[in-house]
């Protein structure tokens, strides 16, 4: 088809189009099968027993190098129905809770005074900074000297692991409060105790929350560290026994067992940060 | 009318800076006044000591006990409640039904109970202002507080105002750099300059007020000249 009209180039002046981009809609993925999240997160760990079963099994892995992880179950089994692993449990539990509980309360008394008063700030936190560049565990030594070999070492040098995450996370979150906020909830009429029970604490909490998460994990290592110091009894007991006897399996199922309640903590900790952080807008990761 | 704001002499100076320059004011009881200025003018810092959140003045400030704020930004608690938020500071143990009714006034009643994280910025915008007016307050102290909104949001919330300062019949400060807001809604204006009150204007006309009418572009255009604003071409601010 031919015409003499003049014929309008739209082709001139124009921009090519750039790239364009498509967008899918993701809420129907149906024939598309994907793994679910709680087996994608096992599928790491239960490949790595399974291959240190395998290294076992072969005779790669001789058993005075690490027991497999077969015999670890066995001992698991029997020291559990000789009542020796119970008991150890709960010797070492013992000590991890009583030495969070004191060293929970110095750290939340401490960061209190210095996050909420000037006075307590210049008087404490220095301090607390200049003990945090000793390390803690060789001050083992010294506890030996104070306390003895009892109980009390142990228990103190897991309240000293906890004091300084617990501290530091609970003073910074005390500090990182918006001051806006501060200054709304004044207009609003809130007096001291108002502003430190609904602004205050309230900001802290998250700070506070990642804090707890470290000094439960300095609590259950620092308890390690402990009771390697002449235990009658707790699993670092057990352990030292084993070491003894080349026993690799009891030794391996102590530590399991040691992960385990730390594992234990930290997912207490995160249901409780979940509970108490709703309010938080916050990134949860791509799918 | 007897006045619910007097200031006299008032000055404030931020490390030998001078802010406020001995300046005097006074807002009647239930009169609705727009403090106009460029950013650094000193419009802010006069609010924060109306306020009663800087006491570092000189000069002597009257002010009624029972008053309250919104700032640009809501400022709302984000682990309390909307409504919880509402009734934050008040005596006694926090009550819901108080918080409701407010909420009912600035037209989200229905969102009393979610997190502040949930709202829009206009809906934030009106708990706050919901959370200033369940005081009662005699004096209500407005900071920029259409700032962040866009357009069409401002122009409701502004409505808002002006309807909620009718029915409660405080007296309003407003601190703004929008010279049409401050014209749609004052009784007066006032222009900030270096610290002092450098300009007064009363706005005599009929409420609601009509952007186009003659008198509302000639008072406008005044304001304008006032803040050192000319225009070359209509509509458009050189």
């Amino acid at each position: 088809m031919t015409t003499n009209a003049p014929v309008l180039d739209t082709t001139v002046d124009r921009p090519a189009p750039s790239a364009r981009v498509t967008v899918r809609g993701t809420t129907k993925a149906g024939h598309r099968f994907t793994v679910p999240r709680s087996v994608r997160r096992s599928a790491g760990p239960v490949g790595l027993v399974l291959l240190w079963f395998l290294a076992s099994a072969t005779g790669v892995l001789p058993e005075s190098v690490l027991a497999s992880p077969v015999d670890v179950v066995r001992q698991a089994v029997e020291l559990t129905r000789s009542g020796e692993l119970p008991d150890a449990i709960a010797a070492s539990g013992r000590r991890a809770a009583v030495g969070f509980l004191i060293g929970a309360s110095v750290a939340l008394s401490l960061s209190l005074l210095a996050g909420l008063f000037r006075l307590g700030e210049d008087v404490i936190d220095s301090s607390m900074g200049m003990f945090r560049a000793i390390p803690w565990v060789g001050l083992i030594p010294l506890f030996i000297v104070w306390f003895g070999i009892e109980e009390t070492p142990k228990i103190a040098l897991v309240a000293l692991g906890v004091t300084y995450p617990l501290y530091f996370n609970i003073y910074g979150g005390i500090r990182s409060t918006d001051a806006q906020l501060v200054e709304a909830a004044r207009m609003m009429g809130l007096g001291r105790l108002g502003l430190i029970a609904y602004v205050i604490l309230p900001s802290a909490l998250p700070g506070a929350l990642v804090g707890l998460r470290y000094a439960l994990s300095t609590a259950w290592l620092a308890l390690v560290f402990a009771e390697q110091i002449n235990a009658d009894a707790g699993l670092g007991y057990l352990m030292s026994n084993a070491q003894q006897y080349f026993r690799t399996d009891v030794i391996v199922l102590c530590l399991v067992v040691y992960a385990l309640l730390g594992l234990a903590c930290d997912f207490a900790v995160r249901i409780l940060s979940r509970r108490l952080l709703t309010w938080r807008a916050n990134f949860e990761g791509e799918a | 009318m007897p006045n619910s704001v007097e200031a006299r002499g008032l000055s404030r100076a931020f490390d030998g800076t001078t802010v406020l320059h001995e300046l005097d004011l006074d807002i009647r009881q239930g009169e609705f006044v727009a403090l106009l200025g460029h950013s650094g003018c000193g419009k802010s810092t006069l609010l924060r000591i109306l306020a009663g959140l800087d006491e570092e003045i000189g000069g002597e400030v009257t002010v009624p006990a029972r008053r309250s704020a919104a700032f640009q930004a809501p400022r709302l608690l984000p682990w309390l409640k909307v409504w919880r938020n509402v009734v934050l500071g008040l005596p006694g143990r926090p009550d819901r039904g108080l918080a409701e009714k407010a909420l009912d006034e600035v037209g989200i009643a229905d969102r009393a109970g979610v997190w502040p994280k949930t709202l829009s910025g206009g809906q934030a915008q009106r708990v706050s202002l919901a959370r200033a007016l369940v005081r009662e307050p005699e004096l209500l102290l407005l900071d920029e507080p259409f700032g962040a909104l866009d357009a069409l949001t401002r122009g409701r919330v502004q409505q808002l105002v002006a309807e909620l300062w009718q029915r409660h019949g405080c007296a309003i400060l407003l601190v703004t750099h929008d010279v049409e807001e401050a014209l749609l809604l004052a009784d007066r204006v006032l222009v900030m300059d270096e610290g002092r009150i450098a300009h007064e204007l009363t706005v005599d006309l009929p409420r609601p007020r009509d952007l186009t009418a003659p008198e509302f572009v000639t008072l406008r255009a005044r304001l304008l000249s006032w803040l050192g604003v000319h225009r070359t071409l209509e509509g458009t601010p050189s």
